[in-house]
């Protein structure tokens, strides 16, 4: 019976390690110990045994196995989710939400108690700086997303198709410029910023998200460009068709799905990225909306926490979308990139 | 040695244009002989004063006229004029090198009895033949200008005492040599603080990659089973954490891990358990990060070894069953060994990100709780990233800007990062070459 030793083993294991995290959650204080605490560490010992009987024995019913594979799905999804709804529900309580002793918006007496007043706010109260906010955001995103994936696709496709002098050390040159901690340029580029009297721009920001977009890029749309075959373009060479001809004509529309993958990387990137325009940015009007969202709750002051909630979850819902109806798209990215190490 | 090519580029090597002359090309042969003037100039008049500029960084910084303060040299800018004179140098240098391969080029024309071509007919079949320059042209100016210069000067910072103390326009910046680095490393002030940052940055890259890479991998085969049904709705609902941007997500969990308030300990106390310090006690703090950057990356790896999953050819399996393999031996003979080496590539670049992995620690604790023994500017959870983030001073850190030792940490970081591709391209080429899976 080879196979038993590491079932045991793993088993011996995960009861020692339930041990030292009940030890951990035991009260000291308390006088009595709860009796959850058992039912925890029994439940946790038969799906630790079941978990490891699955993984490394073949004597088990295929009923059990798929009953605890569904036990775990569920849990993982309670796990996924339950942070998403717990913001949903914060942004639709009326008091301040983290300090609620309920997980769903009810008053003390366990009625349905919701309000949309948060996202009223938003709109025409006193946080009605979002609605600027949202415009800026989604300005700087599409104009950053237009001219990043513009450049990146024009730096890929050339590094892709033609062997010119200084090509290979190109590449060389962008995956160092790749290694080293985007911090260092910041320092510089925001002392440069500031000496063109660009800081607090829009400008600036899209500035630096467009030219810096094809340092992130190149190497997937490269590796994307490399397996589209020669031929087609060899083809229209004969037929008379310009180099730019091609490149529009054939090589553009055959980029879609890189294409797209490229301009959601660079969209969604810019959406959420809170810590570069927190740097450039510091007028209240001028804002994005991660940076703004965020004022919500780092202030210490004035910590509007359903404010966040209410923003968040507006401010989510179109990269979650995005997200969601382009994962083909998403799989294919990163495995094109993977493959180019 | 009397062949005409060799003549004509020894005259250009002396005056610019002249074997140009001798080629009977003589609009290029003005435009060198301009550029050579003009060259001549550069070097002679302002050439020496900002490369000195940048040699010295600057003399004195102010003086006061007459109760105003005037300043006279800013090291910044000394900086950048000396460093742009460098480029204008090398771009001449460059041309005067072009000038002497073009009349060789053309000797070399001349010499097999070809015409040499007019001007316009020339610069039209370069500009055909530089195609690929034309479409490289602007995103290489937009890196040249927004990575490569602002990272040039990022490194020339660390060689210099360039911090708080030192700032122009009031005050000059000096060339140090190596003494950020020395401080870093060897003075008691930082050198603790640095190597306990360092070591928690490497633990926490190997930990972050392992369990998010294995953890997505036991998702993926869960969802992968027989028998288990509805598998893209339960990808979908697992892909979620990962579409949700960072900054809420993390915030989320950084306030439901609240000590005080925060509903996982209410949950504890209701279960009558002890509450935890998630993110107030050093090493809980260390744990916690990781258990949340697991629920955040292990999508993404479930994502990419779902697609591997299924690009495994069926009869492997059916030959392991005809030998009367478990499903054990299964996972650890077939499915394993595809999956690390399709991934191989991308373990390497999590792992390189994830020293780099600032949303998380910046967002969940921002450094903190506070080290014991650590250097005030940084905390017990911060990384070498997050650490050269506060001593940059940016965004309202609140900490005094040290330019000089944020640089040097982050040539550290690159040094390491550096390293580790290297060693990981050399090992996936071989693995290439050892041709194991296809």
């Amino acid at each position: 019976m080879k196979f038993f030793k590491p079932a045991i083993l793993l088993t011996l294991l995960l009861l020692f390690a339930m041990g030292g995290v009940a030890y951990a959650f035991v009260d000291e204080t308390r006088e009595t110990t709860s009796p959850f605490l058992y039912l925890f560490i029994v439940i946790g010992v038969v799906v630790a045994y079941i978990c490891t009987q699955m993984f490394f024995g073949k004597k088990l019913s295929n009923q059990v196995r798929v009953v605890t594979s569904y036990t775990l799905l569920v849990l993982l999804v309670i796990i996924s989710v339950y942070p998403i709804l717990f913001i949903i529900m914060t942004s639709l309580k009326v008091e301040n939400a983290l300090f609620s002793p309920t997980f769903l918006p009810v008053d003390e007496f366990g009625n349905w108690n919701a309000t949309f007043d948060h996202y009223k706010n938003l709109f025409s109260g006193y946080n009605e700086q979002f609605v600027g906010w949202f415009w800026n955001t989604l300005k700087i995103s599409t104009l950053s997303m237009i001219f990043g994936t513009i450049l990146t696709v024009l730096a890929s496709y050339a590094l892709s198709r033609f062997k010119f002098r200084g090509r290979q050390s190109s590449l060389t040159l962008l995956l160092i410029l790749g290694m080293f901690p985007g911090f260092m340029a910041m320092i510089a580029i925001y002392i440069f910023l500031q000496e063109l009297q660009l800081h607090d721009t829009h400008l600036a920001l899209i500035l630096v998200y467009s030219l810096g977009a094809p340092l992130g890029g190149v190497f997937v749309a490269k590796g994307f460009y490399d397996t589209i075959p020669k031929s087609l373009e060899e083809a229209a060479r004969i037929d008379g068709a310009s180099q730019l001809g091609i490149f529009i004509r054939i090589v553009l529309p055959l980029s879609k799905p890189m294409l797209t993958f490229i301009a959601l990387t660079i969209f969604t990137g810019t959406w959420v990225d809170f810590i570069f325009a927190k740097i450039i940015i510091f007028s209240d009007e001028k804002m994005t909306l991660a940076v703004g969202l965020l004022t919500f709750v780092r202030d210490m002051n004035a910590s509007d926490y359903n404010a966040f909630a209410a923003g968040s979850v507006l401010a989510a819902i179109p990269i979650t979308l995005l997200f969601i109806f382009l994962q083909r798209f998403l799989v294919e990215g990163l495995t094109a990139g993977a493959s180019k190490g | 040695m009397n062949r005409h090519s060799v003549k004509v580029s020894l005259f250009s090597a002396i005056i610019m244009g002249l074997g140009q002359i001798i080629n009977k090309q003589y609009i290029k042969a003005i435009l060198f002989f301009l550029i050579q003037i003009t060259g001549i100039i550069y070097f002679v008049t302002i050439f020496p004063k900002h490369f000195m500029g940048l040699v010295t960084l600057g003399d004195v910084a102010q003086t006061v006229v007459n109760g105003e303060i005037i300043f006279i040299d800013n090291s910044i800018y000394l900086m950048v004029y000396g460093l742009v004179a460098l480029i204008i140098a090398g771009i001449i240098i460059s041309l005067y090198i072009f000038n002497i391969r073009d009349a060789f080029n053309n000797g070399k024309l001349i010499e097999r009895g070809f015409e040499t071509l007019d001007f316009w007919k020339e610069l039209k079949l370069a500009s055909s033949r530089q195609f690929p320059i034309f479409l490289l042209i602007l995103p290489a100016l937009g890196i040249l200008f927004f990575t490569i210069f602002p990272l040039i000067f990022g490194i020339l910072f660390a060689f210099t005492n360039y911090d708080f103390d030192h700032l122009p326009p009031g005050h000059l910046i000096d060339w140090t040599g190596f003494a950020s680095f020395k401080e870093l490393i060897l003075l008691d002030d930082y050198s603790y603080t640095f190597y306990n940052v360092s070591l928690w940055t490497v633990i926490w890259a190997i930990v972050a990659t392992i369990t998010t890479y294995f953890g997505g991998m036991l998702v993926a085969i869960l969802i992968q089973q027989r028998g288990i049904k509805f598998k893209k709705f339960w990808r979908t609902i697992y892909v979620l954490p990962y579409a949700i941007p960072q900054f809420i997500s993390l915030l989320v969990w950084k306030n439901l891990m609240n000590e005080d308030f925060g509903p996982i300990n209410e949950y504890l106390m209701t279960l009558g358990l002890n509450t935890v310090p998630w993110f107030n006690d050093p090493t809980w703090a260390k744990f916690s990060i990781i258990l949340v950057n697991m629920w955040i990356g292990i999508p993404v790896s479930m994502i990419l070894i779902t697609g591997i999953l299924t690009t495994i050819p069926k009869d492997l399996y059916e030959a392991a069953d005809v030998d009367g393999a478990n499903d054990y031996q299964k996972f650890r003979l077939i499915t394993l060994p595809m999956i690390l080496f399709s991934t191989a590539p991308i373990l390497i670049m999590q792992f390189a990100g994830n020293i780099n992995n600032f949303n998380v620690i910046y967002l969940l604790t921002d450094g903190g709780p506070i080290g014991e023994g650590y250097h005030p500017t940084a905390g017990s959870t911060d990384l070498l990233v997050t650490w050269l983030f506060k001593l940059s001073g940016l965004g309202n850190s609140g900490m005094p800007p040290q330019y000089n030792l944020a640089s040097a940490i982050g040539i550290i970081i690159f040094v390491v990062i550096a390293t580790i591709s290297i060693i990981s391209f050399r090992r996936t080429k071989s693995f290439k070459e050892s041709d194991m899976i296809q």
